[in-house]
């Protein structure tokens, strides 16, 4: 079976990310899964059992001190390493900052070619084919590389289920640490708000609030409703440029891309920019005051009226059922 | 200084976008084609830079067809010194890998000590172009920022990452990305527009570049139009609307 490398991201507090499992399972559907984990100290125990636990067949461990303090070019340097040592078929990232801007060096440097915001794989013949979802979930279309190493970046998220565990075989490489044509990281600013609430990308039911919500202090509404589902919160981004929440709680053309079973908008109009991060959803619930908002045309059950006198009463609702 | 601001142009998102079936390629009929919105803040940036140094010229770089010059006058009108239009029949249809390479090339020929550009289209999406640049012209890249302070010499800025956010810096020449938290651009005024139409734009081709071919290119398998929704239930509250919609969680298994 063919080698398929996966990069690993590891945060600086040395924790594993969470869209590893859905960049194995890629892997492991491709061929034969091998993470290339960077790090400053040589891996834990827990870190190698962990891999193997969700599919890493072999761990390509690069130890170097630019780990942690070179932006990217660690990630690029080891991924080079291991295309030459592995003589994979294709090589996963995952579609953040990091791992689109590793992809695209990699590229430049192996030359492959990057297959961009990849949300399922398959192989046709020995071909790796990649699946996009396109304005917004518009269209599905499917590419690939033709010569070349594939280079592929997956949305976090996008990939569900678990591949088979192992016991991941280690190879551990020194890597120097260059800085040559790389930027330098001064500092880490770890958002101060862990929240027990789902994560955004993989959440089954997401509830949004927009600019209807009126101010910060009114956002609680949508939090209110957000615990009351289990749900992540998401955000418009006129809710966003108002001040209301973070921008990393943006769901849009421009913000995260969402698909979960449930997709709850209060006071959102429902710009096409909005819809297009959220319209592949199961089901849509929209609530807004305006009878023509747009946000009606894509909503399975929608509600004209006051999200502060609709919302209270939905809550004790569905509180009173699931009791 | 010299700052080059690489602009796209794309079909406006506020309109309906539509791909070929056929190519998979976008069809540039189907929606107004305009300035992406993220280039524009970048070139914002570049303004600003000039505004407090006034000599600092600023260049818009694109990529495209005949019409996308309409991206680059809009970019002059801004208050961009110059342009360079990269137009070659050739180059319709390339991926990410040739646009980087032509771009890179462009580069070279204009000369520069900031690269500016947007951390993603709103069309493709894909954010690799210009850390593919970067790896051809060997430079650093401070990408995805949210704040950036560029001096001589030296540029620094805080970047979005998926937990929290970084602080980092390199040495110029760099090239920097920048994201929608980057302040929204200015109008062109009266006087912009007119002077816009005295400014220089260079064109140049892919022959008078030499990019060199690449063995490796993306092609599209198959594109398919997902149906469009049909709206469902809609009901004006009479004071019973939340329990209906409670109703409804309930009996769909949502809850």
């Amino acid at each position: 079976m063919s080698n398929v490398l996966a990069l690993i991201e590891i945060s600086h507090r040395g924790e594993i990310a969470a869209s590893s499992r859905g960049l194995l399972v890629a892997a492991a559907t491709l061929g034969s899964p091998i993470a290339v984990v960077v790090s400053s100290e040589p891996l834990a125990d827990d870190d190698v059992a962990r891999l193997g636990e969700l599919g890493a067949a072999r761990i390509y461990s690069a130890v170097t001190p630019a780990a942690g303090t070179v932006l990217v070019a660690p990630a690029v340097d080891a991924l080079s390493r291991a295309v030459e040592a592995y003589e994979p078929a294709a090589v996963l990232t995952t579609n953040t900052a990091d791992g689109r801007e590793a992809a695209a060096r990699l590229a430049v440097r192996t030359g492959g070619s990057v297959l961009a915001d990849v949300v399922q794989v398959r192989t046709d013949n020995g071909t790796v084919v990649a699946q996009h979802s396109v304005f917004g979930g518009a269209y599905t279309v499917e590419s690939a590389v033709d010569g070349g190493l594939p280079i592929l970046t997956i949305r976090q998220g996008a990939i569900e289920g678990q591949a088979p565990a192992t016991t991941a075989d280690v190879s551990t490489a020194v890597m120097e640490a260059t800085t040559a044509g790389a930027a330098v990281i001064d500092r880490f600013n770890d958002d101060p708000v862990v929240s027990a609430r789902p994560e955004l990308r993989s959440a089954a039911t997401v509830v949004s609030g927009g600019r209807g919500l009126g101010s910060p202090e009114n956002f609680v509404l949508v939090e209110q409703l957000a615990d009351a589902l289990g749900a992540a919160i998401g955000a418009s981004r006129a809710a966003v440029d108002a001040g209301y929440i973070a921008q990393t709680a943006q769901v849009g053309q421009t913000g995260v891309s969402v698909s979960p079973q449930l997709y709850v908008a209060l006071g959102i109009s429902g710009a096409i920019q909005h819809r297009a991060g959220m319209q592949t959803a199961k089901t849509i619930v929209a609530i807004n005051k305006d009878e023509d908002a747009p946000i009606f045309d894509v909503a399975d059950f929608g509600i004209v009226g006051d999200i502060f006198t609709v919302v209270p009463k939905l809550v004790e609702a569905i509180k009173a059922r699931s009791n | 200084m010299k700052i080059v601001v690489l602009v796209k142009q794309v079909p406006d998102t506020a309109e309906e976008r539509k791909l070929d079936l056929a190519t998979g390629q976008l069809g540039r009929e189907s929606a107004d084609n305009v300035i992406d919105e993220i280039n524009e803040r970048a070139l914002e940036s570049a303004l600003r830079i000039k505004d407090a140094n006034k000599g600092t010229e600023v260049v818009a770089m694109t990529m495209g067809p005949d019409e996308a010059s309409q991206a680059l006058r809009k970019a002059l009108s801004m208050g961009a010194d110059s342009a360079v239009h990269i137009l070659d029949d050739s180059l319709e249809g390339a991926d990410t890998g040739r646009t980087a390479a032509t771009l890179a090339a462009a580069l070279r020929s204009t000369g520069f000590d900031v690269v500016l550009a947007g951390n993603e289209s709103t069309d493709g999406r894909a954010g690799v172009v210009p850390a593919m640049v970067a790896e051809h012209l060997q430079l650093p890249l401070l990408g995805s920022l949210i704040s950036a302070e560029i001096a001589d010499g030296a540029v620094s800025g805080v970047r979005q990452g998926d937990g929290g956010t970084l602080n980092v810096h390199a040495g110029l020449p760099a090239i920097l990305t920048v994201t929608e938290r980057f302040p929204e651009a200015r109008f062109p005024n009266f006087k912009g527009i007119l002077t816009a139409k005295r400014k220089p734009v260079a064109t140049l081709s892919v022959s008078a570049l030499e990019v060199p071919a690449s063995a490796s290119r993306t092609v599209v398998v198959s594109t398919v139009e997902r149906p469009p929704r049909a709206a469902g239930r809609k009901l004006i509250d009479d004071g019973t609307a939340a329990n209906e919609l409670a109703e409804f969680l309930v009996v769909n298994r949502l809850v």
